[in-house]
C-alpha cells in the first residue's frame, strides 16, 4: 500500500493524541491548555483541507493550492504599505495566480518556471511606470514582486510536485503526492521541534532582534530532529537515496528556520506581531507557511535535479 | 418580493464579495443589535463598506435593514433607484439643501434651517416601524481611512427619541480596495471593530464630539489588535 495514507494515518492520530492527553491530563487552570486545544483545533482544519489536495485528481489540488496563495498574498498586501495608484499593479499579479497554477495543470514546465521570474518581474514595473507616479516607485515594484515570489511562485512548487510523472523503481511507484506529504510533513515538523527544543532546552540567543524567542539550541535540536525523520522516511517517500535523503532533512532544517525568521522580520520591520487572523491559534495564513515558502522551491528543486 | 430581492442581493453579491473576495475579520459582533429600532453608524470610505455592514446581520434581519443614503447619488435615474429600492432598501436623504453652515459660527445654522420638508422623515418612519437604519455621518466617502468632519443629521434624528440605540462601527481597508471613483474591488483583508452604544446627548456640538472621539478610539483599538510587537507576545 501506498506510504501516503500511513502517513495522514500517522499525523491525524498524533493530532487526535495530542488534543485527548491535553483535555484530559493537563489541568483546567494550566495557562496554556486554552491555547495548546485552540491550536490544535486549527490544526485539524488545515488537514481538513489538506488531505483532499494529496487524494483528490487534478485539476482540484491546484485550484485549492491556488487558494492558498490567494490568501497568503492578501494577507502580504494588506500588510504592507502601499500606494492608492499601486492599485491596478495589484490587480495583475492577482490575475497571475491563476494563470500560474493553469501552467502546473498543464505540467507546461518551461512557462511555469519562468512566468513570474521573468514575465511578471517585468510586467508588474510596467503597469506601476504607466500610472506616472516616480515616488516611491522602488519601493513599490520591490514589495509587490517579492511578496508574488513568495507566496505564489514559491509555494505553487508543491502543487508542481504533483504533476511530476510516477517514479517507478522495481515494483514500487511513487507518486507525486506522496512527495509533497513528505515536504509538507517534514517542515511543519522541523517547526514544531524547533520550538519544542527551543522551550525546553534554549538558552543563547540566535537572532534577538528578529525574533526574541528563536535559541541556537532550538534551531540545533530542530535541524538536527528533521534530519534523523528525514533519514527515516525519505526514502520511503520519494525515490532519493541515504545520502540525498540527509541532504533534503539539512535543508528542510535550516531552510525551514531561515523562511521563518525571514517572516519575522517582515513582520517586524512593519510593526506587526501575526500576519493576520486567519488560523487561531496560529495568527495569519502567512505566520504558518512562512517556513514552506523556502523549503518548497529547495526541496523541488534538489528531487528535480536528481531524478526527473 | 421585496425581501427575496434584499435577500439576494445579500447572499449572491455582498457574502462572497466581502467573506471570500475580501476577507472579514469582526470584533465584538456581539455588540450589534438584535432588533430595532437601532441606528449603526460607520466611517464611510467605499461603496463596499455597506456590503460589509449587511454581512454582520443576520440573514433573517436583512428586510428590516434599511440603509440611508444620498437621494441625489442613489436616486438620480431610474435604473440606480430601481436597484436602490428593491435591492437596498435605501431610504432617499436630500442633502445640500439647507444652506451651507459657516464653520466659524455654528450656533446661527439652525434658525436657517427652514420649516420645509423633514429630510430625515423617512428614516423616522423607518425607526418607528422598529427597523434598523444603517447611517454614514460623514454624509459621503472620504480619503482612505481618514475621518472626515460629521454632520449633525444623526443628533437630529434622535432629538425626539434619544433612545434609540446608536451603534458605532469602524471599517478598516475598503477604501484601499475600492475607492470613491473605483469600480473593481482588489482583495484586501477587512476589519469591522463594533463598539459600545454611543450615549445621547442634548448639546449638538457636545455630541458630534464625542461621536468623532469615538471613532478615533475604535480606529486605534482596530489598529492596535494586531500591531502588537513586545517581545512578551512573540511567538
Amino acid at each position: 500500500m501506498d506510504p501516503l495514507y500511513y502517513g495522514i494515518a500517522l499525523v491525524v492520530s498524533v493530532l487526535a493524541a495530542g488534543y485527548l492527553i491535553t483535555r484530559w491530563r493537563v489541568p483546567a487552570s494550566h495557562p496554556a491548555r486554552g491555547e495548546i486545544l485552540l491550536r490544535i483545533r486549527t490544526w485539524c482544519w488545515i488537514i481538513a483541507f489538506f488531505v483532499p489536495i494529496l487524494v483528490t485528481p487534478q485539476p482540484l489540488p491546484s485550484v485549492l493550492l491556488a487558494i492558498v496563495s490567494f490568501m497568503a498574498f492578501k494577507e502580504y498586501i494588506t500588510l504592507t504599505p502601499n500606494r492608492q495608484q499601486d492599485r491596478w499593479a495589484f490587480l495583475w499579479a492577482y490575475v497571475a495566480i491563476p494563470l500560474q497554477y493553469f501552467w502546473v495543470v498543464q505540467a507546461w514546465y518551461g512557462m511555469f518556471i519562468i512566468f513570474i521570474p521573468v514575465y511578471l518581474f517585468l510586467l508588474l514595473p510596467t503597469r506601476l511606470v504607466l500610472s506616472g507616479h516616480p515616488k516611491g516607485f522602488l519601493n513599490s515594484t520591490s514589495t509587490l514582486h517579492w511578496g508574488l515570489v513568495t507566496t505564489v511562485f514559491s509555494l505553487s512548487h508543491m502543487a508542481y510536485l504533483l504533476v511530476l510523472p510516477d517514479y517507478i523503481e522495481g515494483n514500487r511507484s511513487i507518486t507525486g503526492a506522496s512527495l509533497l506529504f513528505l515536504l509538507v510533513f517534514l517542515t511543519q515538523m522541523n517547526d514544531v521541534a524547533q520550538f519544542v527544543w527551543g522551550k525546553t532546552l534554549g538558552k543563547r540567543k540566535i537572532l534577538p532582534l528578529v525574533s526574541p524567542n528563536k535559541t541556537w539550541e532550538g534551531f540545533l535540536g530542530g535541524a538536527v530532529t528533521t534530519l534523523l525523520v528525514s533519514l527515516l522516511l525519505t526514502p520511503l517517500f520519494t525515490p532519493l537515496d541515504l545520502p540525498r535523503a540527509a541532504l533534503v532533512g539539512l535543508e528542510i532544517g535550516i531552510f525551514g528556520f531561515i523562511g521563518d525568521v525571514v517572516m519575522s522580520a517582515v513582520k517586524r520591520d512593519i510593526g506587526v506581531k501575526d500576519t493576520g487572523t486567519l488560523l487561531p491559534g496560529h495568527g495569519g495564513i502567512l505566520d504558518r507557511l512562512d517556513s514552506l515558502t523556502f523549503t518548497a522551491p529547495l526541496y523541488f528543486h534538489t528531487l528535480y535535479y536528481f531524478y526527473y | 418580493m421585496y425581501a427575496l430581492c434584499r435577500w439576494l442581493f445579500v447572499t449572491l453579491l455582498a457574502w462572497p464579495l466581502v467573506l471570500l473576495w475580501l476577507g472579514l475579520t469582526v470584533r465584538h459582533r456581539q455588540r450589534l443589535p438584535r432588533q430595532g429600532p437601532a441606528i449603526l453608524i460607520a466611517n464611510h470610505n467605499s461603496h463596499l463598506d455597506l456590503l460589509v455592514l449587511l454581512t454582520l446581520l443576520p440573514l433573517s434581519r436583512i428586510p428590516q435593514i434599511r440603509p440611508v443614503a444620498a437621494a441625489d447619488y442613489f436616486f438620480r435615474n431610474r435604473v440606480l433607484r430601481f436597484i436602490a429600492v428593491w435591492f437596498l432598501g435605501l431610504i432617499p436623504v436630500v442633502r445640500g439643501k439647507t444652506p451651507r453652515r459657516d464653520r466659524s459660527d455654528p450656533v446661527t445654522t439652525n434658525e436657517t434651517l427652514g420649516e420645509s420638508v423633514d429630510p430625515l422623515a423617512g428614516c423616522r418612519q423607518a425607526l418607528a416601524k422598529g427597523e434598523i437604519i444603517i447611517l454614514f455621518p460623514e454624509g459621503t466617502r472620504g480619503e482612505p481611512d481618514v475621518l472626515s468632519r460629521l454632520k449633525p443629521g444623526l443628533w437630529h434624528l434622535l432629538k425626539n427619541q434619544p433612545e434609540i440605540p446608536v451603534i458605532p462601527i469602524y471599517l478598516t481597508g475598503l477604501g484601499k480596495s475600492m475607492p470613491k471613483g473605483e469600480w473593481i474591488p482588489i482583495p484586501f483583508f477587512v476589519d469591522a471593530y463594533v463598539g459600545r452604544p454611543l450615549p445621547y446627548d442634548n448639546d449638538k456640538a457636545l455630541y458630534l464630539q464625542t461621536l468623532e472621539e469615538c471613532f478615533a478610539v475604535l480606529a486605534t483599538k482596530g489598529a492596535t489588535r494586531l500591531r502588537r510587537t513586545s517581545p512578551t507576545d512573540e511567538r
